[in-house]
């Protein structure tokens, strides 16, 4: 993404292509822009005209005041929060994972797949079938319940202290394999060298990998924890959605700013505050995107200097 | 090396493989739920959801098949076959316009762009909705594979823009040296040098594609018009009573995807991990 923001001006940049019209570029990029600056384009100042007003009324910032006060609100937001804040937890099981694998030769490709399938899976199906895992009498806990464990049994669903964590836990779940992927295609890609001086040195495993391979990763671990980061604060839609049967429930235990969107739009019949909650959901995910490239820029910029 | 940490370390490779015997188990034993699952019975998956299963009880198969299982296997067929396609005609012609030809605020239009790939779906809903309102366009196809491809597009863009930039000038310069022009360079010399990338993102879009949920959730409301992943999440609460068709459909939804990872693995890899390198 770097890359992106600040490109080496060069390819096709002869000095003979330099003095053609830009026109000639605009006919190759119109297609593509003019389907995105329809659906982008419009949605975005058509969401901003219509968080302003009330059945067709201009409003001013009422339904932001009305929005940021509803106590419903505020919990989708809390609990949007809360799993985020499982981000760390995933960056570092990822991280051990790619790792391990990494260090793995024999069953490398197996575990390497087995891992990432939990990722391809479509997140309906995931939750559906987690939803029969969590169940009181559900597959977990017959399981804990043949082992012995009979103690750990849980409404891992039904309790709503608890039905978020389980929400989180399946998300983690099907998302750890993505970050396995990307860790581990950096690692592949690093010069053998510093392992070899490393092991020459006779530092351990985990010496090796949190103090080499830690810092040589990490605008992937960074990358990573954005992408996640970003999910769990507006894409954790489908998930809720299918295990919760659309509810939220139990109680509002798992209700997120999007399902709560989705809920005043299409159930509660109020578009302008569905609309409002969306540009406080749009620019909590802008101030994510730009504390990304600010942290970016500045390990780069570190990166140079040492 | 090998021979030199097995020798050394034989407690750390037992650990490492309990580790990573552990995490396969758990990425695979809900999927081994979900298959087993689909060929028992109601009581056979009360009474003991992990073991085997007795034997091959399709008749969570026909039931889920009898539904309108077909239906929605279409829907998302033609959907994901004309949104992928239009996306990368589209993102490989916007690309090389990015890629070939210098002009004022490219490098802001492309970041603008980019940055789209982290606009919430959801955020789109309520304008987009009633947007398909007054066009009459709601439980059409077409809406949804033309918001499918606003949303595919930043993405592919990005990446073939990257991959493009990279092919050497000395290539792209003797064509246009020898007078051919600026489409039949692209067309004789970018497009067939580019199919590991356009594979990639075939693989990567199409995933993203069949998984989508909460648009077609939206904008495909009659049954006739539901995506696969629309009707299965129906089905839960509809055969709430029946858990191997629950199971049977939602295998059943998996395997172009299983199938499409098997071939495409190595596309798909390296498409997942194009965003977050330099696009090298």
């Amino acid at each position: 993404m770097t890359s992106l923001l600040r490109p080496k001006l060069s390819g096709g940049n002869s000095n003979r292509r330099s003095a053609l019209p830009s026109r000639e570029a605009l006919y190759w990029i119109a297609p593509a822009c003019a389907v995105i600056i329809f659906i982008f384009g419009y949605s975005i100042v058509n969401l901003i005209t219509q968080s302003l007003r009330y059945d067709g009324d201009w409003v001013g910032f009422e339904n932001f005041s009305i929005v940021i006060s509803d106590p419903l609100f505020l919990v989708a937001l809390r609990h949007n929060l809360f799993l985020l804040s499982a981000v760390p937890i995933l960056v570092l099981i990822a991280f051990i994972l790619a790792i391990t694998l990494f260090e793995t030769r024999r069953g490398m490709r197996f575990y390497r797949s087995a891992v990432f399938l939990p990722y391809i899976l479509p997140i309906p199906v995931v939750a559906v079938i987690f939803g029969q895992i969590y169940q009181l009498n559900g597959v977990l806990n017959t399981f804990l319940s043949s082992i012995g464990l009979d103690f750990l049994i849980q409404d891992w669903l039904g309790d709503p202290d608890i039905a978020l964590g389980t929400m989180g836990s399946v998300i983690i779940w099907k998302e750890v394999g993505f970050g396995v992927i990307l860790m581990l295609a950096h690692l592949i890609s690093l010069p053998t060298e510093t392992y070899e001086a490393a092991k020459l040195d006779g530092a351990g495993f985990w010496r090796t990998h949190f103090v080499i391979t830690r810092p040589a990763i990490k605008s992937t671990l960074i990358f990573y924890a954005v992408i996640e980061s970003i999910t769990m604060v507006s894409w954790v839609f489908n998930y809720v959605y299918v295990m919760s049967n659309g509810l939220g429930g139990p109680g509002n235990a798992t209700m997120v700013s999007e399902l709560y969107i989705y809920r005043m739009a299409f159930q509660n019949n109020a578009p302008e505050l569905a609309a409002a909650a969306s540009v406080f959901l749009f620019a909590i995910t802008l101030i994510l995107l730009v504390a990304f490239f600010k942290i970016q820029r500045r390990s780069i910029s570190k990166t140079f200097r040492s | 090396m090998k021979k030199n940490t097995a020798r050394k370390l034989p407690i750390a490779a037992t650990l490492r493989y309990t580790l990573l015997s552990f995490m396969a188990f758990m990425a695979l034993a809900p999927v081994y739920v979900m298959v087993s699952g689909s060929f028992k019975t109601q009581k056979q998956f009360l009474d003991s959801p992990l073991s085997p299963p007795s034997g091959f009880n399709l008749g969570g198969y026909k039931s889920a098949w009898s539904d309108s299982f077909p239906t929605w296997l279409l829907n998302s067929f033609l959907i994901v076959t004309f949104s992928v396609i239009l996306t990368l005609a589209l993102a490989s012609l916007a690309a090389w316009g990015f890629a070939r030809f210098p002009f004022k605020g490219k490098e802001s239009l492309l970041a603008i762009i980019v940055s789209l790939m982290v606009v919430p779906p959801v955020v789109l809903l309520i304008p987009l909705f009633k947007l398909g309102v007054t066009l009459s366009l709601i439980s059409t196809l077409q809406i949804v594979v033309f918001i499918y491809m606003a949303l595919m597009l930043p993405f592919s863009i990005y990446m073939l823009t990257n991959y493009f930039k990279s092919i050497p000038e000395s290539i792209i310069e003797s064509a246009s040296i020898d007078g051919a022009s600026t489409f039949q360079i692209f067309r004789i010399i970018v497009l067939p040098l580019s199919g590991a990338p356009i594979a990639t993102l075939a693989v990567v879009n199409l995933l993203w594609a069949w998984n989508e949920l909460l648009l077609a959730l939206v904008f495909l409301q009659s049954n006739e018009k539901k995506t696969l992943m629309v009707g299965l999440t129906g089905f839960q609460s509809r055969y709430s009573l029946d858990i191997p068709t629950v199971m049977a459909g939602m295998s059943l939804a998996t395997l172009p995807l299983v199938v499409a990872y098997l071939f495409g693995q190595r596309y798909f890899i390296s498409g997942l991990t194009a965003g977050s390198t330099k696009g090298e």
